[in-house]
């Protein structure tokens, strides 16, 4: 074991280095993110009455209790403060350590990087062993920063504690899926494909377990992210759930290291097949296509999939309407039909916000096209430029809007078969359909670095990330109206969508098409990299 | 083929990245029909220079024209003639080697089947391969025949033999010299001098951006020099008074020195009078011709991105 972990302390020093600003960035970002809610709650809800009232609107709002959990005791600052962040928010940091593992693993070994080293005294577990103790470390580091953020905040310190810890736990565990998926595929995109939807399922399993109350309630224990949930920080503060990810955590590692021991270097547990000696692609559109068209039906079922499940839910939203003052409440704005509205309009907005990431990621293939020297052969056929660059911007744009008209004809079919009323079926369509120009917006900001600051493609993650804080936050935090307005996510049309809709429909896809073809201008006349 | 005139045409061509500034002033002409070897050390400018006869990066300053175009503007026009090899072969590691060059091959304006099945008979290439499994030397023969089975006018090979054995380098000069007795026009770039010295009709030698000798080998009488090193019986007295020889390092019955091909046999028969030992006899490095001949370092540069 010593031999195979021989230079641990070089491989670590290496990853600490590629990560200095990265990783920090992320920490403390997220480490900010709780403190600032957590205060900005304090000034929101100043008496044990405001937050009550609060807690009860969440716990029986069946969108609310699906996609972030319920508020365990309504009487608690914390546990009111902490909702968004409990899953939601843990599902961010699993992505985080999901990808700083594979990074580390099957993304230095993908381009022959960890070769290279192997020709020093390096053990053939040194890259894994170091790869887990930074993420170990950066776990730790952010549940503890996150602690005292909170503590800062106003909040107990206790719950501050489990709540930190209950974070850096969740990293933990899925820092170590990216260390058994890093083994599966000799891809790091698969396996980075691969971790989010084992994240994905996790997330979806509490959201119906914890919508199911009572019922099959114990699907929320089959998810770190329900753990996190279950560890109840401000609400009880259950200290032994923390053993279920640890426990998860090494069962996990120990999974990646027998895998690790069972491969060759850049090698996958699956030997290679062989492939046709003839090509049939004969363009670069059948090029993108091809590289890009996996992905694309893995997202196709994924987005069917949770949108039927987001559908199905639409038939308790009035079931969870437990006291009569809010029933009241509810039937003054509009009745339960509206409620159903406001529910459904909800989840279209998630979703949207799901297919920019999608549209972020197959325009982003651009630049790694570009940068791992793919590109360079290709252009240096008849092939131009601007049609090597829509070749891929067309899958990004049309692979988006897709996706949208899946999860509108799911998430509506669903909706209807479980509210036993078919015109949900087009009003969700039409809604889903109206918010593509905002997700090309977000896709094109993509192009628009790719032609004129290329090392800035990476940024549109942040972006988008920013673009979801400023919804769920922007009024907690009471963000002045531009900065909100900043969010092109925030002015596509919801539920119900009527004629009103159709000027920012039109302006934002007339942005769209501006900011990509700024991008293609930009990518025309620079040089290419490297 | 072009009308008249150079087929590659390149004057005070500079390109700077940062501050660094990779060409300074470069100029280099390629004749029709002729093999060029480009040649120069590591980081010189080679791989900077074939970037911008590909429109991959635009010049600063100078003019360059390719079979008559602008290789900035007319792509279409000027890649529907041309045939590059990259120096550091990237393929998509899920497409097969036989996908790579039918995909190439139909974005080039289509390939001749006969052709392509010949070069990968010559080159010893199983095209069912994922490009993934394939060692450099296979991505670097992958990137050869989508090349080489095209109707190009122009190739532009950037050291296209590195990572290939020896008997697929000698496989690789035949089909060099195929293409030029055919007419067309090839500009290889390398940092071998014994590999131009084999194909090229003429050579330009480039360092830190910019041109320091060009013309025809033959004619570059100090490029023809050999490396000597020798272990006699006997000590060695009198070998610096030989002429043509430079670099010279004696201690005791160890020699080592160039020597123009001129003075070999003086220098041979002075060695066999002291009792030869051992004898090892090779043409320089180009890097030993920069210290010798130039005076300079040539590492000086960088650029050659």
């Amino acid at each position: 074991m010593r031999e195979a972990n021989a230079g641990f302390g070089t491989t670590l020093r290496l990853a600490l280095r590629r990560d200095r600003i990265l990783l920090p960035a992320w920490i403390v970002g997220l480490a900010a993110t709780a403190g600032f809610s957590a205060s900005a709650t304090v000034e929101l809800y100043p008496t044990e009455a405001s937050r009550v009232a609060a807690a009860e609107t969440i716990n029986a709002s069946a969108a609310v209790v699906a996609l972030y959990g319920r508020v365990f005791d309504p009487t608690s600052l914390g546990a009111v403060s902490m909702i968004k962040l409990t899953a939601f928010g843990a599902a961010i940091v699993g992505i985080v350590m999901l990808f700083v593992a594979i990074r580390h693993t099957r993304g230095e070994e993908e381009p022959g990087r960890l070769e290279l080293l192997s020709g020093g005294r390096l053990g053939r577990l040194a890259p894994l062993t170091s790869t887990i103790a930074l993420v170990t470390g950066a776990s730790l580091l952010l549940g503890l920063l996150t602690a005292l953020a909170n503590t800062a905040a106003g909040l107990p310190f206790a719950g501050s504690l489990a709540f930190g810890l209950g974070w850096g736990a969740t990293g933990l565990v899925y820092g170590a899926v990216g260390a058994v998926t890093a083994q599966l595929s000799t891809s790091a995109r698969t396996a980075r494909g691969i971790g989010l939807v084992v994240l994905a399922i996790t997330y979806a399993l509490r959201a119906i377990g914890d919508l199911a109350e009572p019922g099959p309630s114990f699907l929320s224990w089959l998810s770190p992210i329900g753990w996190n949930q279950q560890l109840r920080a401000y609400a009880g503060d259950r200290w032994w759930v923390l053993a279920l990810p640890v426990a998860a955590t090494v069962v996990l590692v120990a999974a990646a290291y027998a895998l690790r021991s069972r491969r060759d270097l850049g090698a996958a547990l699956r030997t290679e097949r062989s492939g046709p000696a003839v090509g049939t692609m004969s363009s670069v559109a059948g090029l993108a296509w091809r590289l890009q068209s996996r992905v694309l039906l893995a997202w196709a079922v994924a987005f069917v999939v949770f949108g039927l499940i987001l559908g199905s839910l639409a038939s308790s939203v009035d079931r969870l309407l437990t006291s009569e003052a809010m029933k009241e409440f509810f039937e003054k704005i509009g009745g339960t039909s509206g409620l159903v509205d406001v529910f459904l309009g909800a989840e279209v907005a998630i979703i949207a916000a799901i297919a920019a990431a999608y549209g972020i990621s197959a325009a982003d293939r651009l630049r790694s096209e570009e940068v791992e020297g793919h590109a360079e052969p290709v252009l240096a056929t008849r092939t131009t430029r601007l049609r090597w660059a829509l070749s891929h911007d067309v899958i990004a744009l049309a692979g988006s809007a897709a996706l949208m008209v899946l999860a509108g004809l799911s998430i509506g079919a669903s909706a209807s078969a479980s509210l036993g009323d078919w015109s949900q079926l087009g009003r969700v369509l039409v809604a889903s359909l109206a918010q593509v120009p905002a997700v090309w917006v977000v896709t094109s900001l993509v192009m628009l670095a790719f032609g004129w600051a290329p090392r800035l493609t990476v940024a549109a993650w942040g972006l988008l990330v920013a673009f979801v804080v400023i919804g769920e936050f922007g009024a907690l935090w009471n963000l002045p109206t531009w900065v909100m307005d900043l969010s092109p996510l925030r002015h596509a049309p919801t539920l119900p969508v009527g004629t009103e809709g159709l000027l920012p429909v039109a302006v934002l896809t007339l942005a769209a098409v501006a900011l990509s073809a700024a991008g293609l201008a930009g990518w025309r006349r620079r040089d290419l990299a490297p | 083929m072009s009308d008249s005139g150079p087929v590659i045409d390149i004057r005070g061509l500079v390109k700077s990245f940062g501050s660094t500034r990779a060409l300074d002033g470069l100029d280099l002409v390629v004749e029709p029909g002729e093999v060029h070897g480009f040649l120069g050390p590591n980081g010189a400018g080679k791989t900077t220079t074939l970037r911008v006869l590909l429109g991959s990066v635009r010049a600063d300053a100078g003019t360059v024209t390719v079979l008559g175009l602008d290789p900035w503007r007319d792509i279409p026009a000027l890649h529907a003639r041309l045939a590059y090899v990259p120096g550091d072969v990237a393929l998509w590691p899920n497409l097969t080697g036989g996908e790579v060059i039918d995909l190439l091959g139909r974005l080039q304006g289509g390939h001749d089947p006969a052709r392509r099945a010949e070069l990968l008979e010559m080159f010893d290439l199983d095209p069912t391969k994922k490009s993934r499994s394939y060692s450099k030397g296979n991505r670097q023969k992958v990137a050869l025949v989508a090349a080489l089975a095209s109707r190009a006018e122009l190739f532009l090979l950037d050291e296209p033999t590195s990572g290939l054995d020896p008997l697929m380098e000698e496989r690789f000069r035949g089909c060099v010299r195929d293409l030029r007795d055919e007419g067309r026009t090839i500009l290889l770039s390398s940092h071998i001098l014994s590999e131009a010295e084999a194909l090229s009709d003429r050579v330009t030698i480039i360092r830190a951006g910019a041109v320091v000798e060009s013309g025809r080998l033959s004619e570059m009488r100090h490029l023809q020099r050999l490396s000597i090193a020798a272990e006699t019986e006997h000590e060695l007295h009198g070998i610096t008074d030989i002429p043509g020889l430079s670099d010279v390092v004696i201690d005791a019955n160890h020699l080592r020195c160039t020597v123009e091909p001129g003075h070999l046999a003086e220098l041979l028969s002075h060695l066999s009078a002291a009792g030869i030992k051992t004898l090892e006899s090779h043409p320089p490095s180009l890097e030993q011709l920069f210290l010798s001949h130039y005076g300079v370092d040539p590492d000086g540069a960088t650029g050659d991105a």
